[in-house]
């Protein structure tokens, strides 16, 4: 790792103050992505600002039919909260599937989201669930948050500070799971919104990042039914060719994790 | 370089390290407390388990300085004197170990397992939760046994203070 400076803010304005000090900061949550990013001498900030002990910036609040999730709440936290198991089970199931359990004890919500792995997980609810990324200046809707591969709607010095989930009439999320990395090969996240409209995203798919998912969310519409995908052909332009799996496989995965994810949506 | 005060096996601490230290090195070069390993330094294979607060994180994947403040257990800290900690001896009457590099991950985040887990505790949930621990000598077997038999000792333990 090259040389940085640490800091700890101990306030979401006192960790913006602090990142335009630097030359070329990155805010520091729990450190699962950016850390390993850093020994690998792939990002050389000049300053960390650590978000992570921040107060306002950790809890879950639910209202309503809202799902409030603070921006450096753990994983495991999301996981075994009792109101997010309730409200959207399908929510706490996504981050008890990320990493593993230590990765889970340090890894938060913000910080995935910040930094939009193309196979990631949180990407593949916020999308499809239709969730407000909130940051220290705006709301961002999800629409509007993702900009392909590791890019984002955030500005410089722009920092999340919560994610709100409208709670949905049902959802569910399945994945294949790389067996090293647990990243996904290939997440759908499937919800119907109380509304009636349905929303499909998929991750670890797309070469552009986390995507809705046309064909299903029209399939879906119709017949909220696993077996309504059967006929369903997912084109694979467009989606990622690597040495863990082909377009055309990925595009069998999307079909396959949705028919999984409405069945485990109910 | 910053000071960085934090608790470490109940012991308060203060080191001088450069703010790109990592956790597993203030524990290993400025500590000598050389039993937490690193194996990957990639975030994969759990060698560098130690417990932040009560939580099993991996200590390669850390800054010393976010733990500034922290109370951090390592393996040195799981013995109480000569006598072994239940996970610890539940290893060894297991034969959970050959080569013994990954034992000392092993057994933090089985203990972190079993804090979180209690007496629900069965073969399938162990074996999905060590998922974040590499082992390339015993196949697993022998350690998820010694997992779930130090679970009822540590139970008993527990219930006899």
């Amino acid at each position: 790792m090259y040389e940085t400076t640490y800091h700890r803010a101990s306030s979401i304005d006192d960790a913006v103050a602090q990142f335009a000090k630097g030359t070329e900061s990155r805010f520091l949550s729990g450190g699962q992505t950016l850390l390993p990013v850093m020994k690998q001498r792939l990002a050389s900030p000049s300053d960390v600002i650590d978000v992570a002990k921040i107060k306002d910036m950790i809890g879950i609040d639910v209202s309503g039919d809202t799902v409030t999730i603070k921006a450096a709440t753990t994983h495991y936290d999301v996981a075994q909260s009792e109101a997010v198991q309730k409200a959207i089970p399908a929510l706490a199931n996504l981050a008890s599937m990320i990493g593993d359990p230590a990765v889970r004890h340090r890894g938060t919500i913000g910080g995935s989201l910040a930094n939009n792995d193309p196979a990631a997980d949180y990407p593949a609810a916020v999308l499809a669930l239709g969730a407000t990324v909130k940051t220290n200046k705006r709301s961002i809707s999800a629409e509007d948050f993702f900009k392909g591969l590791f890019t984002t709607a955030l500005e410089d010095g722009e920092m999340i500070t919560a994610v709100s989930f409208p709670v949905p009439a049902k959802a569910g999320y399945a994945k294949m799971r790389h067996p090293a990395s647990r990243f996904a090969l290939t997440g759908v996240f499937v919800a119907k919104t109380k509304s009636g409209d349905v929303r499909v995203a998929a991750t670890g798919a797309s070469q552009s990042g986390v995507m809705r998912v046309a064909p299903i969310e029209q399939a879906l519409q119709a017949n909220w039914a696993a077996a309504a995908l059967d006929s369903v052909t997912i084109p694979p332009g467009g989606l990622l060719a690597d040495i863990h799996g082909s377009a055309d496989y990925r595009a069998n995965l999307v079909k396959v994790m949705g028919q999984r994810a409405v069945t485990a949506a109910g | 370089m910053s000071t960085v005060k934090l608790t470490v096996n109940g012991k308060a601490v203060s080191v001088d390290v450069e703010d790109r230290t990592l956790l597993v090195h203030l524990l290993r070069e400025n500590l000598n407390l050389t039993g937490t390993h690193v194996g990957c330094d990639t975030s994969q294979c759990g060698a560098c388990v130690v417990h932040v607060d009560g939580r099993a994180v991996k200590s390669c994947t850390m800054l010393a300085g976010q733990a500034a403040g922290s109370n951090v257990t390592t393996i040195e800290g799981l013995a109480k004197g000569d006598e072994l900690h239940p996970m610890q001896a539940a290893f060894r009457d297991n034969h959970g170990l050959q080569c013994g590099y990954c034992t000392p991950g092993m057994i933090m985040s089985a203990v972190d397992i079993v804090h979180r887990h209690g007496g629900k505790l069965d073969e399938e949930t162990v074996r999905h939760e060590l998922e974040g621990n590499i082992c390339r000598c015993t196949g697993y077997h022998n350690i998820v046994k010694a997992v779930l038999d130090a679970a009822g000792r540590m139970k008993v333990a527990q219930a006899a203070e």
